[in-house]
């Protein structure tokens, strides 16, 4: 495939997506939805009801104010102390991109940048992070404006089901600054708190090395 | 997770006195220093550690890598792995640190993780993590699930019929070769162990993992000056490539002289209950030259002892063929 022809297809999958204005978080809440319209119970919460509550982390007794800067936007919050940085991105901010896979730092879904470094969110707990730049995938990118590697994992199929896929670009661009070495098998290497149960790792490797090589060409004259 | 307190340190003395009301430094302490929170984090979510005070100690001054006078190094406890590994003298003078380091984790967590902590990272002994079963580590006098369970992974130098936990740290193998010494500030003052000294065999209290007293707080770990033509380096047997715990790993440190080893230190990771420092590879080693018979029988001497357990008889041998071809490897006659 021709690199103008990725690029094309690309851009019209982001057109997709922006026209539609349906994303899997929408659409499955869409999907909720009508199986609540059509098995509508009277009188308390049912799966899937909206809209979305204020997170149990806030109502706690225990819960302390908490400031955090998420992608360049603060936050004043109020939430239990044992919640995670993970937990408060998806939870408190709807920053809903990182994910959570293992909840113990084994797996990398939950993978985010703090002052430029990429740190499990899972073992972070929020509330130790007031004075840090926090940078989410949704701080990287965004559909019609997506960071190279965003881009780069789309044209080169370097997903399948998706749920690891954010995790894995955090990681990915975090390599970019980091003493990795040119062979794939280190950037394999660097890349081994990221589990891809999918096993698209290939194409996250090659996705990867076209964004490095892309900016070693674009570096030398 | 168990509700805490959660406070920041201002300072070394503050740490040091919130956390001396503690009635102890080792499993179940009710007041707990957090660095990079990957060991008491994770351990917090499963109910193994329950702490009511946590005192965030990342912003004291202690993050420090600096050479000594006598040109050894000094590295302060929150100093991250990450940093510490790729530093440019850890590199070219300690490289069996290096390696160890990078050989741990991921990279996410080598961003987190600190030297201090790293010195206490606990036991990946899978009925020490499951408060449903029984471990004499976790609940003392609760018995072993281990050594009648699944103890593949387990210690093999150093256990008790009390408790076979490995550590599973790779950075204290290698500190346990360089013979570091670590730091530490409590109620009573500073004063300093070394390495050999600061993990403690299981023995009857598995429970106690460290010399660590209610309020010590581990300040900087501090290296020897590299000895003179010294090669160094970590060989890590596991079950995956990267981002795996060790089966056997193997740190040495040596010294060729005249066709002779004039210097060996050795360590072990995977396969002791505390880093296990091999002194009588070491003897084996001294005067020698170096040989595949030599480093055999260097490797005999450090797994005399070995006892191993229903699962884990494999890793007298691995730990064997490790120790040799990390000695080819050092001395370049591989």
């Amino acid at each position: 495939m021709s690199p103008e022809k990725e690029s094309d297809e690309t851009q019209e999958t982001e057109r997709r997506g922006e026209i539609g204005k349906s994303t899997r978080r929408t659409f499955l809440s869409r999907l909720a939805m009508a199986g609540l319209a059509a098995s509508a119970s009277p009188g308390g919460p049912a799966l899937g009801e909206s809209p979305v509550k204020e997170p149990l982390s806030t109502q706690s007794k225990d819960a302390v104010p908490v400031s955090l800067r998420v992608n360049g936007k603060k936050y004043d919050l109020r939430i239990d102390p044992r919640t995670t940085l993970l937990d408060c991105l998806r939870e408190h901010l709807h920053l809903t991109g990182s994910k959570k896979g293992c909840d113990h730092g084994q797996c990398g879904a939950c993978t985010v940048h703090v002052n430029g470094r990429r740190v499990n969110s899972c073992l972070c707990f929020a509330a130790m992070y007031q004075d840090d730049d926090i940078t989410t995938i949704e701080g990287l990118g965004q559909p019609g404006n997506l960071h190279a590697m965003q881009a780069a994992f789309v044209s080169h199929d370097a997903y399948q089901c998706g749920y690891c896929t954010s995790g894995q670009i955090m990681s990915a661009v975090a390599l970019l600054g980091e003493p990795c070495g040119p062979d794939d098998a280190e950037v394999k290497e660097f890349m081994s708190g990221n589990i891809c149960r999918c096993g698209a790792y290939q194409n996250i490797v090659s996705a990867i090395q076209a964004v490095r090589q892309n900016a070693k060409t674009q570096k030398s004259p | 997770m168990k509700i805490f307190e959660l406070t920041r340190a201002r300072d070394n003395a503050q740490a040091v006195s919130a956390a001396a009301t503690a009635t102890t430094a080792q499993q179940g302490a009710e007041i707990r220093f957090v660095a990079g929170g990957t060991t008491l984090i994770d351990l917090m979510k499963l109910n193994v550690e329950m702490p009511k005070k946590l005192i965030d100690v990342n912003h004291l001054p202690l993050g420090k890598i600096e050479s000594l006078p006598d040109g050894g190094l000094t590295i302060g406890a929150m100093v991250r792995n990450s940093d510490l590994a790729h530093h440019p003298i850890v590199r070219r003078d300690y490289t069996v640190l290096s390696e160890a380091l990078l050989s741990g984790a991921s990279v996410q967590l080598r961003n987190m993780a600190t030297t201090g902590g790293n010195l206490l990272q606990r036991t990946r002994c899978i009925y020490f993590r499951d408060t449903a079963m029984p471990c004499n580590k976790r609940v003392p006098g609760s018995g072993c699930a281990a050594i009648t369970g699944v103890n593949r992974t387990l210690a093999i130098l150093g256990t008790s019929e009390h408790c076979i936990a490995t550590n599973p740290s790779d950075m204290n193998v290698a500190l346990a070769a360089l013979e570091a010494v670590i730091h530490v500030t409590g109620t009573k003052g500073k004063h300093s162990v070394p390495i050999s000294d600061f993990h403690l065999l299981p023995g009857e209290t598995p429970h106690r993992e460290t010399v660590l007293e209610p309020g010590d707080l581990i300040t900087h770990v501090t290296l020897p000056p590299p000895a003179v033509g010294s090669r160094s380096l970590y060989l890590k047997l596991r079950d995956r490539a990267s981002y795996e715990f060790a089966l056997a790993s193997a740190a040495v440190i040596v010294v060729v002289a005249n066709g002779k080893l004039t210097r060996a230190r050795i360590a072990l990771g995977g396969v002791g209950t505390k880093p296990w420092r091999a002194t009588e590879a070491e003897r084996e080693l001294t005067g020698q030259p170096p040989a595949q018979a030599v480093f055999q029988n260097a490797a005999d001497a450090a797994l005399r002892d070995a006892k191993p357990q229903s699962q884990n008889g494999f890793k007298v041998q691995l730990a064997k063929r490790c120790l040799v071809h990390a000695l080819k490897l050092a001395t370049q006659i591989a």
